[in-house]
Formats: structure tokens, sequence, C-alpha cells
């Protein structure tokens, strides 16, 4: 197993009038390669698990292991060498007062020890420069264009790259599609895909859009309330439809879903 | 007027080092940093007391530079590790290390514990010791022969010390330049772009603040042992404000400079620094000014510096505007079958 979570709780706003389960006895296990969508409502906890597995959050019980590793207490920073990330804010994935080569340089840096020692030299710009073509938007052209500059969209095939080219044990992708215009999100939604591809990056993607978390990945599970209330395999998701996946919904929870227009949406 | 200018600038590109330290906190780091108006002052004593105690300049120099590193990453450790707010963690370390720099000053006074005051009239300084190695050389009476030709009444009595000042201060620059493009000094930039990424990146940014407070306030102790050299004394009061004339060379240079790249705001730093005490020396020159209103004059340089820059920037764009509109107007004369398309190409534009 590469990832295992066991047992995990944990409470928001404890011993207040506020208090809410985020997360409520959760087990999740993936295997290398596994390529895991997350659906569910706002509020169902989805973006807390994968806080819990990066180390933003630590859970109140329960263990996580990366790689049959204990690393419940390891801090955000350490388990990072180890976690590839990408956000919803395509704001929040790159540092923009600084150039694309140093944000390069800077993921390039995530699984190594920072020395005192240039951050960008030859070698390692033209490797960025073949790491860019990848993503066709022509950024190999603008190494010394500072990020702040790029677009949304643009940021964000940045930040995937960063986050994947230096092909983390766990890739944790939360919602990152949602905030770019249809087209834009069509495009990083197939970089994902081809980058997924091309390392067998074992990967987490939180995902509103359902057609999306039906076409990409090998399992899908969805959440509700802090915990899993669904967890579909390989062979089961090839035959499903957004129907049969809200229908399965209504008969889980007994509800209709259909009031959950973040849920709906195609 | 020359001679004054000439001390202005002589004494700039000693406190440009300093402006240097506080560009790596107040920009790069994000961090204001009021650490500076103590670890100024901790340079100037650790120097001046080790001097008088019959230390070599230079040793008593590097020391100033050691401490004032220590200084910063304590205002570090009490951001990172004990929470405390950024500005607060300055104030305290500040408050703190007056009463530090009057014990370092005390331990020359044999019947005091704290001293606030230490003359170098008569000791060896930095300054002292290069004087008469370049004196040697010739080259005072060479150039002010020249600028006597051309009609310069008032000759400064040596050109060495600010030969090796802007020596120094490009070195310094040089490391500057070069640390933050290392890996280490990109994650202490990103430190201060965004956190959040930086550590979804594997770099521990408590440390990286720490590091970088400590290498600050390294550069402005490295400005307070040099100027206590310069002006031949140490006194506990010379950082009062030490932060704001920092802060005012980074506002001054990088509005007339451009903060285009890492090398080129440096040197806009650097300039910065300058052009405030040219500045600075000029306003004194005013009759009805004193040196008492010496910190009212900042603050007006400094509320300049952030305003005038807004205000041309806005002027800029109205006629850069007009002159657009202007153009389109006579484009429409010109092709008035277009004209009816008026408005909508305002819009796709």
């Amino acid at each position: 197993m590469l990832l295992k979570l066991n047992q995990i709780n944990k409470l928001f706003n404890e011993a207040t009038p506020d208090e809410k389960i985020a997360l409520d006895q959760i087990n999740l296990h993936l295997s290398p390669g596994d390529f895991v969508t997350v659906i569910g409502s706002n509020g169902a906890g989805k973006s807390t698990m994968l806080n819990m597995i990066s180390g933003a959050l630590s859970p109140d019980f329960g263990e996580i292991e990366i790689a049959e590793r204990n690393v419940t207490k390891l801090p955000e920073y350490k388990r990072s060498q180890m976690i590839g990330r990408v956000f919803q804010d395509p704001m929040a994935g790159t540092a923009p007062s600084m150039t694309i080569e140093e944000n390069l340089a800077m993921a390039y840096s995530r699984n190594k020890k920072r020395r005192f020692r240039k951050g960008v030299d030859r070698k390692r710009r033209e490797f960025f420069r073949t790491s860019l073509e990848t993503l066709h938007l022509n950024l190999e052209n603008r190494l010394n264009a500072k990020v702040g500059m790029l677009s949304g969209g643009e940021r964000q095939a940045l930040s995937l790259l960063m986050a994947t080219f230096t092909q983390p044990s766990i890739l944790l992708l939360d919602e990152h599609t949602a905030a770019l215009d249809p087209s834009r999100a069509e495009l990083i939604t197939n970089l994902t895909k081809l980058l997924v591809e091309k390392d067998q990056l074992t990967t987490l993607m939180i995902t509103h859009n359902m057609q999306q978390a039906l076409d990409l990945g090998n399992r899908l599970i969805m959440m509700d309330k802090g915990q899993i209330i669904l967890e579909i395999g390989f062979e089961e998701k090839q035959q499903l439809t957004i129907p049969a996946l809200m229908d399965e919904f209504q008969r889980i929870r007994g509800e209709k879903l259909t009031s959950d227009k973040a849920l709906l949406s195609v | 007027m020359f001679a004054s200018i000439f001390g202005s600038v002589e004494q700039g590109i000693i406190y440009a080092i300093m402006a240097l330290g506080v560009y790596i906190s107040f920009r790069v780091l994000d961090f204001p940093d009021l650490t500076v108006d103590g670890s100024f002052v901790t340079g100037a004593g650790v120097a001046a007391t080790m001097i008088i105690f019959g230390y070599h300049p230079v040793a008593a120099t590097a020391v100033a530079i050691v401490i004032g590193f220590l200084a910063g990453c304590v205002t570090g450790l009490l951001h990172t590790k004990g929470k405390i707010n950024a500005l607060l963690a300055g104030i305290l370390m500040m408050i703190a290390l007056y009463s530090i720099n009057l014990r370092i000053m005390g331990l020359t006074s044999p019947n005091s514990i704290g001293r606030p005051n230490i003359p170098l009239l008569n000791a060896e300084t930095m300054f002292i010791q290069f004087q008469s190695f370049w004196g040697s050389l010739g080259i005072d009476t060479a150039i002010n022969n020249f600028f006597s030709l051309l009609g310069v009444q008032f000759l400064p009595s040596t050109w060495g010390t600010l030969f090796i000042m802007t020596i120094i201060v490009f070195i310094i620059k040089f490391i500057v330049d070069w640390f933050l493009r290392t890996e280490v000094g990109l994650a202490i930039r990103a430190t201060g772009d965004n956190k959040k990424m930086i550590r979804s990146l594997s770099a521990n940014t408590d440390t990286l603040v720490i590091v970088g407070l400590g290498f600050s306030n390294a550069l402005v102790a490295f400005s307070g042992a040099l100027i206590a050299q310069y002006s031949r004394f140490a006194d506990i009061g010379m950082g009062i404000g030490m932060i704001i004339i920092g802060l005012a060379s980074v506002i001054i240079g990088e509005a007339i400079f451009g903060t285009k790249t890492i090398v080129r705001t440096t040197i806009a730093v650097i300039a910065g620094a300058v052009i405030y005490r040219i500045v600075l020396g000029l306003a004194l020159r005013v009759e009805f000014l004193d040196t008492g209103d010496m910190k009212l004059i900042t603050a007006v340089i400094v509320i300049g510096a952030l305003i005038l820059p807004q205000y041309f920037e806005k002027k800029r764009e109205k006629t850069r505007k007009a002159k657009r509109h202007a153009e389109r107007l006579a484009e429409q004369r010109i092709s008035p079958l277009k004209g009816g398309n008026g408005v909508a190409e305002t819009q796709s534009d």
C-alpha cells in the first residue's frame, strides 16, 4: 500500500456551539499507480482529507501511512518531499514576483536538500525548457517572465508541472480546474491525464465536475458529511453514468441530491 | 556645497549596507523588522568596544556582523516559534537590545555597568588603517588638483574612504545578488511571496525566516560598525529611526530605478541610500532648519517618495489614454465608413 488512512477523525471548532464533524472514521487505501477521483457536496470533508494527507492539518485520532511509513506526526514541509500538490486557486501554487524558471527551480529542489548553490544553472534551464515544451503553451520561451504576468490557466499548468516533474509518491489535486473557464479547464484536465499517465503517479483528485470524475482515473469515491459513502473500482467505473451515480447517492442517503447545485454541474 | 554633497555621498554609501539589510527583511521576506534600530547600535557598540580593547578593527567589525546575525535570528525565533506578531517581535527585540547595547558598551567602563557613548578619537579604525596605505599612493593630490582646475573650492581631505567603501558596498551587493539566487535564496524570496506554495515544495519556512532575518541584521550591524568607525564614536541613540532611513532608501531607490530584477533592485537600494543622504544634507543647509529637524525631514522625504510616484503614474496614464483617444478619433475621420462601428471597436480593444 502506498497510502493508508486509518480511522481518521477530525472535529472543527471543538467544544463550541459551531462544533462540526469534518472527518468521521475515514479509511482509505491507495495502491501505487491508483488515480482516485473524489466527489461530494460542499462541506463533505474532501479538502480536509487532502489537507490531512499533505500535513496542513493533523487528525484528532487516527494514523496516516505513506509507503509503509507512519507520517502522522511528520510536519507538512517534510511530508511535501513525497507529495505534489495543486490548489484550486491559480494564485496559490506559484510565487508571482519570481520568474518562471525560478519557480521551476524551487519545485526542482523539492525532494533534495536546498543548498547555497545557484538555483538555475545552464543544465537545469535546459531541463526546464524541455519540461515546459510538454505544456504547449509557449512558456519555454518566456523563462524570465514573472509568473504574476501569466493568465490563470497558464499559472495552473505551471503549478501542475511543478507538482509532478520531480515524480512525487502522491499527487494531490484540490479542484484544480474549478477556477478556470471551460476551455482552460479542459486543457488542464488533458494535461493532468498526460502527466499522471507519463509517470504512473498515484493521484487523489477532488472535483465538482461529475463528468470529469467519471472520465479520469481508475477509482472513484464519494464523500458526504465527513464519511466516505461510496467506493467504486475500475470495472464498475467504466460503465458508470451521472444519473446512476446520483441514484446511488439517493439510495445510500435516502435524500435527493438534486438540491445540490455544485454536485450537479456537468 | 561640494564639500557637503561629498560628505553625504560618503555617509550614504556606508548606510547603503544597512539599506540592503532592510531591503532583505522588508521587501524580500515581507517582514517589517524593527530590530534594525537596535542591531545597528549593537554593530556599532560591539565594534567600538573591541577596538577600545585593542583588537584589530577588521576583527571587531567581523564580530559585530556575527552578533547582528544572532540578533536577527532571535527576532525570527520569536516570530516563528513563539508565534509573536512580526512587528511586535521586532519591537521587543529592539528594546531588549537597548539594554544589551548599554551593557556591551559598558564593558569598556571600569566603574559602571552600562555606558551610553564610546568616543574613538585616537583609536585605530579601518578607515585610518586604510588611509595610511592610501595616502602613500598620492591619488588624493592628483584628484584634488584636477578638481581645483575645475574651480571647486572646498576639497575633501581624502578620497580614500569613498573609494574603499564603494568597493565594500559592491562586494556586499554581489553577495546579496548571488545569495538571493541560490536554492536557499529562492526559497527565502518565495517565503515572502507565497508561504503556502513554498511549504508545499518542502521548504521549512520557519528556518528560512530566521536565516533571512539573521542575514538582514548582519548587514545592518556591519553598517553600524562602519559608521562608528567613520564618525569615531558609538552612541546608544544612533539607531533611533534607522528603520525609517533604511525604508526611505529602499523606497526612493525603487521609485527612481525600478525593480525589474534583483541585480537592478539592489543597485537601486544603494543609489537610494546615497540620494537620501544628499537630499537630507541639502535640506539641512536651508537656514531655518536645524539638525533636530532631521527626523521630520526624513518623514517628509519618505512620504514624498511614496506619494509622488503614484501621482506621476496617474498623470502618465492620463496622457497616454488621451493620446490613444485622439488617435482613434483621427482614424475615424479618415475612414468615415468605419465610423459607425466606433463603439464596437472601443469595446474589442
